[in-house]
């Protein structure tokens, strides 16, 4: 017997709704086996993972607000994914536009500088992360080299730079010597949605982008550019479409709304510049974007069911005292389930019986 | 079908209602914790002080933690969890949580939080510390002592003033024996990085210091130097048994009395936001036994100790010179003030080398 | 014992991790298969390692551990990319937040315990020669492996038709399938292969370099030892070059500042990230240079057309 993918002739709309659900029926089983054996129990524990967060304001909000930096960032790289360009690095790209967006914040700190400052900031945050996605993309174009690569290096190094700001010129004379800025002035905050909660403008931000994403992606030349230079390049190339221009255009795109959703992060709910501001955002929209089927639909509920499983995980941990490695193998396989259905969606699984022509004169 | 059924709708409902009815009568206390409990350094020794307490406490309380809380975006989430989960008392250890547990602490006034190593308080939030300088002033004297090349090695992870202040109490307490004493510091630029910890500390060791110190969390430095055959000092907790012929003292963070002290006060109603700021005297700091030494250096230690405890010496007892050779101001009358520790970002002269990015 | 060999010591043990995930994920990568998993799985090797050699007493025991525990992982990368045709990229960061999990789970019972770590080599006379001695003579089993795998590695891809099938997969899996090359399966042999070497390369941190295991002790070597495959563009000769400049950087960088040389650490730490940049750019400028650039169908999915 032998397990082979074989193409279907189109899409199945079938699968792709029954994905997902088989998906999770299929996580349920392995965790509800998993939890079993570490004794707690199974129906609880994905109680308080799955629905509890959602039967509350708080953890409601929270989801949004871990949701919006995934799903901006998400929605970039979905635009590169279609097109066939690699762009593995919008981790560096948040934390470079949240230097650049924060520049304007520790200059002005302390000043009478007017309303003007956040939307600055926001536009420096978008330049910062797309003019360090051109790194990337540059190299691609003019000399071939992998972006995937070249990408994935350049986020150690804006972790670096930020590091040695937050550290020296730009660490707060107040802070006791501490690695952060001074905290954001109120002109420099992204203002909060709701009274005493966490939830910002920026989510409000992330909405227009999925929107934004939607109508070009189905209903623009662009949009149509990038779908075809990805499913078949070399149409494209009869076409007229330039791959080089595409590929600076959505490492573009990708990188200023990476950085957009770094400065909003900063400027948001932490409201200053310190190590750490990113608890591997750039890498989980990675696989946010995969999640979403690089749909801008898909990506949105992708994004706000990660954050569930987020903020799900610590609520086991204080409910039911789950260690939040278990939380990190249960994302791991739900990950894994989602992604090998959705390859059903465009294959179909065959299981062939494979002879073997008995071997003569054995000894 | 059915059979299975109602085991489900019971969890479900038990779910619901939250952890059933025995939690009322208990207090709920919560911590949040920066790495894995199992990380032998800060959060474990964090970790076995809220063991103690809850042994002390028994049935009193109940107590959450949520580990790897990263100090970034998520960590006020994690505290308002706890908050929000009924938890009366929240430690937050790390100091990057500042000002996360101080916004949760403005919206939930009724809640008390207690903030490690911070500086800012609340009427709801106190803070506490330990002064570990101590233990490194009497890690200086031996050091001053033991050295035979009159060179020590110091693995630092951030230029913050508590790293600052531990590397001049050291020198200043190696002074007292030795007036040229060198060191050779080393910045690694993290808590935790075993692998890194180790070159560091074989970087030290090749260029000829022969004590090892460290301010990093894991024992890696003093297995280098259990295999190079130099004495080293521990750290966080008694790291004994990874270098048993090595190993001189160790300062051993012991937050057990001071969590079970803030616990029974909440228990009680006489919790007040306090700034704790506690050593060698109340406990807060230990010294782990003194080893690998002659009986005479040994003696010499336990007076340092005996003294600090006793109140007739302080690490920081004026005058200080700072490097640039002008002695510092003496805020505190006889000695340093506790600002100017907590603030501390000078090296006193003896060190050569300077601070990073000053 | 002088300061140059003492360094010398000092950057083979750094590099060594390095170069067994390194060597690994060469071979993944040439194969066409781009695994972002090597993290996770050296993780893996890590916690496995420490428990195989505390449950048995042997370091050799715990080792294969550590293999045995690195190829699972692969396993579950290979069923997904190469079975189910998954992307490669979503599913190597998966991979890596599973092994952080569970190897989390698996080493909680374990931190705190001690071994007896590998053993260093020793032959008399030799080892004792002055200067070379400990270098050449008196290391321990990780580290011989680890050369003897990247000329192993050399000969393979160079030397033997299935090294140049390999390399014709890796190149354009469409004319290799269309020549009859079983593409699938020699992919499958090369992404367990890679995770057998990353789980070696844990192994060897809390065996060899610092003989304790806790959990995320790897700190972020498998993502260096991505990075240097890139440096090597692909070639095991560069790979040892690369794996051991690396190693030297670090270990410099933290003698410069027991000196007191006071260049900003940060520099020094993003130095080999800059540097793989701009070898990279340079290889890529000069492709025609045989075989230097890039496999062609690196991090593409392949079904076999029926």
């Amino acid at each position: 017997m032998q397990l082979v993918l074989e193409k279907r002739a189109e899409r199945s709309a079938y699968i792709a709704v029954a994905s997902p659900l088989i998906a999770i029926a299929l996580t349920l089983i392995t965790m509800s086996i998993l939890f079993a054996i570490l004794g707690k129990n199974p129906v609880m524990a994905l109680y308080v993972y799955f629905v509890e967060p959602l039967t509350d304001l708080f953890t409601l909000q929270e989801i949004v607000v871990k949701a919006t930096p995934l799903v901006m960032i998400a929605i970039g790289l979905s635009l590169c994914y279609i097109a066939n360009v690699w762009n593995i690095g919008a981790e560096g790209q948040f934390l470079f536009g949240a230097v650049c967006g924060s520049w304007l914040a520790v200059v002005t700190n302390g000043t009478d500088a007017g309303p003007w400052v956040l939307p600055a900031m926001l536009v420096m945050g978008a330049i910062g992360g797309a003019a360090y996605a051109m790194i990337p993309a540059l190299c691609k174009v003019r000399f071939g080299a992998s972006e995937i690569l070249v990408s994935l290096m350049l986020v150690y190094v804006a972790d670096l730079i930020m590091d040695y700001l937050v550290r020296g010129p730009w660490r707060d004379p107040q802070g006791m010597n501490f690695p952060t800025t001074a905290a954001f002035d109120p002109v420099a905050t992204v203002p909060t949605l709701v009274e005493g909660s966490r939830l910002h403008a920026g989510a409000i931000v992330a909405l227009i982008v999925v929107m934004l994403a939607a109508v070009m992606l189905g209903r623009t030349i662009k949009g149509f550019e990038i779908r075809v230079v990805g499913a078949a390049p070399r149409a494209a190339r009869f076409a007229g479409f330039n791959s080089k221009q595409l590929v600076l255009f959505t490492f573009a795109v990708s990188g200023a709304l990476a950085g957009l959703a770094g400065i909003i992060e900063v400027a948001g709910p932490v409201g200053l510049l310190q190590p750490g501001i990113s608890p591997g955002y750039g890498f989980t929209a990675i696989i946010v974007a995969f999640l979403g089927r690089l749909n801008p639909v898909g990506i949105l509920v992708a994004g706000l069911f990660l954050a569930l499983t987020f903020i799900g995980g610590e609520g086991a941990q204080i409910s039911m005292k789950i260690p939040l490695d278990l939380t990190k193998v249960f994302q791991g396989i739900l990950l894994f389930y989602v992604l090998a259905c959705d390859s059903l969606i465009l294959y179909r699984i065959r299981f062939i019986r494979t002879f073997r022509a008995p071997v003569q004169g054995a000894a | 079908m059915k059979k299975y059924l109602i085991p489900l709708a019971a969890a479900l409902a038990l779910a619901v209602t939250g952890a059933g009815a025995s939690a009322q009568s208990k207090m709920k206390v919560g911590f949040i914790y920066l790495g894995p409990v199992g990380d032998l350094g800060w959060t474990y020794m964090h970790e076995l002080g809220r063991q103690m307490m809850v042994k002390e406490l028994g049935d009193k309380v109940e107590t959450t933690y949520l580990e790897n809380v990263s100090e970034g975006p998520d960590s006020e989430r994690s505290i308002e969890q706890l908050a929000r989960t009924g938890h009366q008392l929240i430690f937050t250890t790390s100091f990057g949580y500042m000002d996360p547990t101080l916004r949760v602490a403005k919206k939930y006034p009724k809640i008390k939080f207690e903030h490690a190593t911070g500086y800012k308080r609340a009427p709801n939030v106190g803070t506490y510390s330990g002064r570990f300088h101590e233990g490194r002033y009497i890690q200086g004297v031996i050091a001053g002592k033991m050295s035979k090349s009159g060179t020590l090695g110091y693995i630092a992870s951030f230029p913050i003033p508590e790293v600052i202040a531990g590397i001049n109490a050291t020198i200043l307490g190696a002074q007292t024996v030795n007036p040229n004493i060198k060191v050779k510091i080393i910045w690694v630029n993290t808590w935790f990085d075993p692998g890194k910890e180790a070159e560091a500390a074989k970087a030290l060791a090749d260029q000829g210091a022969d004590i090892l110190m460290q301010h990093t969390d894991s024992p890696a430095a003093m297995q280098v130097a259990a295999q190079r055959g130099i004495l080293a000092f521990g750290q966080d907790s008694d790291m004994i048994k990874f270098g048993p012929k090595t190993q001189l003292t160790s300062i051993v963070n012991n937050w057990g009395p001071y969590y079970l002290r803030a616990t029974k006060a909440a228990l009680d109603g006489s919790w007040k936001p306090e700034d704790t700021w506690d050593g060698l005297k109340e406990k807060m700091v230990l010294m782990a036994e003194y080893t690998n030494m002659p009986d005479d250096v040994k003696k010499l230690a336990q007076d340092t100790e005996a003294a600090i405890i006793a109140g007739t010496l302080n690490p920081f007892k004026c005058p200080i010179v700072g490097q640039d050779g002008k002695e510092v101001e003496c805020k505190g009358g006889t000695a340093l003030d506790n600002g100017q520790i907590l603030g501390m970002n000078f090296y006193v002269k003896g060190i050569d080398d300077k601070i990073p990015g000053k | 014992m002088g300061l140059v060999e003492a360094i010398i010591l000092s950057v083979i043990a750094a590099s060594t991790p390095l170069l067994l995930a390194a060597a690994g994920e060469l071979i993944v990568e040439r194969a066409g298969v781009l695994n972002l998993g090597v993290e996770g799985m050296m993780i893996m090797g890590a916690a496995c390692g420490f428990a195989g050699c505390w449950l048995t007493g042997s370091a050799f025991l715990g080792a294969l551990f550590g293999i045995a525990a690195g190829m699972a992982l692969a396993a579950i990368f290979g069923l997904m990319t190469l079975t189910l045709a998954v992307n490669q990229v979503a599913t190597g960061l998966a991979l890596t937040i599973l092994g952080v999990g569970l190897s989390g789970l698996i080493g909680a019972g374990f931190v705190g315990e001690r071994i007896t770590p590998a053993a260093a080599l020793y032959i008399p006379y030799l080892t004792g020669i002055p200067f070379i001695g400990r270098i050449l003579f008196g290391q321990d089993g990780f580290v011989y492996v680890s050369i003897a795998l990247v000329i192993g590695i050399w000969f393979f891809l160079y030397r033997t038709r299935g090294g140049l099938i390999l390399r014709a997969i890796g190149d354009s899996h469409t004319s290799a399938h269309a020549l009859g090359y079983p593409v699938l399966t020699v992919r499958w042999m090369a992404v367990l292969f890679g995770g057998g070497c990353a789980g070696l390369a844990g192994a060897f941190l809390p065996l060899a370099y610092t003989p304790f295991f806790i959990p995320g002790m790897t700190a972020g070597r498998g993502w260096i030892a991505l990075a240097l495959v890139v440096f090597a563009s692909w070639r095991p000769g560069r790979l040892v070059a690369g794996a051991y400049l690396f190693g030297a950087v670090t270990i410099l960088q933290l003698h410069a500042q027991a000196f007191g040389l006071g260049i900003p650490s940060q520099l020094m730490t993003a130095l080999p990230y800059l540097a793989t940049i701009v070898v990279l750019v340079l290889i890529s400028r000069t492709r025609n240079a045989a075989g230097s650039a890039a496999p062609a169908s690196l991090g593409m999915v392949f079904v076999p057309d029926r």
